[in-house]
């Protein structure tokens, strides 16, 4: 392993530079409050951390539940080799969604009231509850690639025999929080534009995260075969990316659906400029990736195949962003734009995390893939033969 | 029973004593702010400010108004806050109030972006930052107290009671001087109901008022969503659980088919 090492490489730099550029923000925060710091205000509470660190930062880590699912339930032998990075990211997304919370609530040291004091009539006590629990989840999944790497076999071999019902508890749980995230914007029928608001916000969310699962790990795996250099087969992303038209199809379908139930479907073309908002977030994350991925030309191409996923990742985040921030209105007299520093958190945030990827890829035994599972249905097989 | 607050516009002549009383039982710090070419002042509710006065002039029925309302929490009968915080920080009591508990809450801010009119403030410029708005003087109701703007309003525009007997009393008002007044108790309806009930001389969008919340309290959708996630919960654990069983044994059956026509081979 040691002998590997290759020079500091310059990505790395960069991401330190940044990681260290940004930690003051983090330091006035605490030591001022959220006022000097932010551009929140009492007209708009909710600003770039809870639209980009938490809204789109669970949605992207739904590569983790997705293809823990296809792999060891619906048991497709095929994605096992892109199974330990999406639960690497995910669960490192996680523990970014957790942080940027720490930053975000006004009072971050009385976290834990939430396992305290329960309401269960609040969306955002589920997601609370979830992400702690899922956070834990994420991270026995993990942990066989710590042990591997340590050769300690019992705590390998405690995790592989509970890893089926891990995985349940990691899908049951992800379906909850998911669209909690949707529910909790169920309380603002008064503020969240009629193109968005729906009753059935909570499944569309869940569909447009399960989507986005496979595009991230494509995305994802691209990039990190380029930057290690190791290869990941091109027919599991091409399977990967044959999934996505049909999620995103029953997505779209829904939304039209609702929208004609709802009476609103004027409002696509009559509610300039908002709709511009819509329209965006629908062709780019929607009908574009569901004409590329049908087409074999792109999945036959890691570069198209890349690409392609972007789009889904782009349409996402303009979801996300439409719903809790553009598309909500804030009270009269309100105009938000982030901060410097508010940029500085999420941004440094996302280098923490990456620098991390970077370290566990040089580190842990990601992408070579033992399992025990695999090698002892070999070796059973061998000694059948002898 | 709940207790409730009729205002009523056509009796207010803006001279600001509920401010000033609100400020005085709640100790709450007086705000600097600059001239804003009006008597209305501070521009906004706050921290520090739970309850202010609105002014304004418009036009209705080919006349001229000035008319005055007074801003603070409604205390919902249906309160979308005390449903959006994850703590119960936030609780509505049967006695009319919208409490809310120091204690608890860990400043996540849901309610304000929850709240229909706006109400919930925060504060912002401290590092130990809590959630503050109108307590309808929660602590003097449990002394058999009025609320501090109440017992201070001059002209009877304020008007304390139980919240049958005020709808009553408004009805009766609007019926004695249908000219004089629109035929509305705003918060008699508005989403499910409000603890504070408004009169007033001009339409409520005329003064600022949210007029296109509906009479649906705003949890509805949000209760019906957490109602459905224990099913949820229980459907899509065992529906995965039956995928896995299902596939493995279909997979196990297939090795043993041709683990025998291995042997078969064997044997021959």
């Amino acid at each position: 392993m040691i002998q590997r090492i290759r020079s500091f490489p310059i990505g790395t730099t960069i991401l330190t530079a940044i990681a260290i550029a940004t930690l003051p923000a983090f330091i006035i925060r605490f030591l001022n409050g959220l006022g000097a710091m932010s551009n929140l205000s009492d007209g708009r509470p909710w600003g770039l951390w809870i639209s980009f660190d938490l809204y789109c930062g669970v949605a992207l880590a739904a590569g983790g539940f997705t293809l823990a699912a296809a792999v060891y339930i619906f048991q497709r032998e095929k994605y096992h080799p892109v199974v330990r990075p999406a639960i690497l990211t995910a669960f490192l997304g996680y523990q970014l969604v957790i942080l940027a919370l720490l930053v975000d609530l006004g009072q971050p040291w009385y976290i834990w009231h939430a396992m305290l004091y329960w309401n269960w009539h609040s969306p955002l006590f589920e997601v609370a509850i979830c992400v702690m629990t899922y956070t834990v989840v994420l991270a026995l999944e993990f942990s066989p690639i710590i042990f591997e790497r340590l050769n300690w076999n019992v705590p390998l071999r405690i995790i592989r025999a509970i890893q089926i019902p891990l995985v349940i508890a990691g899908v049951c749980l992800s379906t909850l929080h998911q669209s909690s995230l949707g529910s909790m914007l169920l309380l603002m029928p008064g503020s969240l534009n009629p193109l968005w608001y729906s009753p059935i916000l909570p499944l569309l969310f869940l569909l447009s995260a399960i989507a986005v699962g496979p595009a991230m790990v494509i995305f994802e795996s691209t990039l990190s075969s380029r930057a290690f250099g190791h290869r990941i087969g091109q027919d599991i992303m091409a399977g990967l990316g044959r999934a996505i038209p049909y999620i995103l199809g029953l997505y779209l379908l829904l939304k039209l659906v609702d929208l004609t139930a709802r009476g609103d479907m004027g409002l696509i073309f009559s509610s300039y400029p908002i709709n511009l908002l819509w329209w965006a977030e629908i062709v780019i994350g929607v009908i574009v990736p569901i004409v590329l991925f049908s087409m074999p030309s792109v999945r036959q191409s890691t570069n198209k195949l890349f690409w392609s996923s972007a789009f889904v990742i782009g349409g996402l985040v303009l979801n996300r962003f439409n719903v809790s921030m553009l598309a909500l209105a804030p009270r009269p007299g309100t105009i938000y734009f982030p901060s410097l520093m508010e940029f500085a958190i999420s941004i440094g945030l996302v280098a923490d995390a990456l620098l991390v990827i970077m370290l566990a890829h040089r580190l842990l035994p990601i992408v070579e893939d033992h399992d025990e599972l695999a090698e002892g249905q070999e070796l059973a097989e061998g000694q059948e033969a002898v | 029973m709940s207790k409730a607050v009729l205002y009523d516009a056509n009796k207010c002549i803006g001279c600001r004593a509920c401010q000033i009383a609100c400020k005085q039982w709640n100790e709450l710090p007086a705000e600097a702010t600059t001239n804003s070419g009006t008597l209305e002042n501070p521009p906004k509710l706050s921290a520090h400010t739970f309850t202010k006065i609105r002014f304004t002039e418009t036009e209705y029925d080919g006349e001229f108004h000035f008319v005055f309302t007074k801003l603070q929490c409604m205390h919902c009968e249906h309160p979308a806050c005390a449903t959006a915080c994850p703590v119960a920080a936030l609780q509505k009591t049967k006695n009319g109030p919208v409490i809310y508990d120091d204690n608890r809450c860990f400043g996540c801010r849901y309610c304000m972006v929850a709240c229909p009119f706006g109400i919930p403030t925060f504060e912002w410029d401290s590092p130990l930052p809590w959630i503050r708005k109108c307590t309808f003087c929660a602590d003097r109701l449990g002394a058999g107290l009025e609320p501090a703007c109440v017992k201070t309003c001059p002209t009877g525009a304020l008007e304390f009671g139980e919240r049958d007997d005020l709808i009553t009393i408004a009805r009766e008002r609007i019926a004695a001087l249908p000219d004089k007044y629109v035929n509305h108790i705003y918060g008699e309806k508005e989403v499910g109901g409000l603890s504070w009930l408004y009169l007033s001389p001009v339409p409520f969008e005329e003064l600022g008022f949210p007029t296109h919340l509906g009479t649906e309290p705003v949890i509805v959708n949000a209760e019906r969503a957490m109602g459905a996630v224990p099913p949820v919960l229980i459907a899509v654990g065992a529906i995965m659980t039956s995928v896995y069983w299902v596939i493995q044994r279909r997979q196990k059956m297939n090795q043993a088919k041709e683990n025998d026509k291995k042997k078969a081979g064997v044997t021959k």
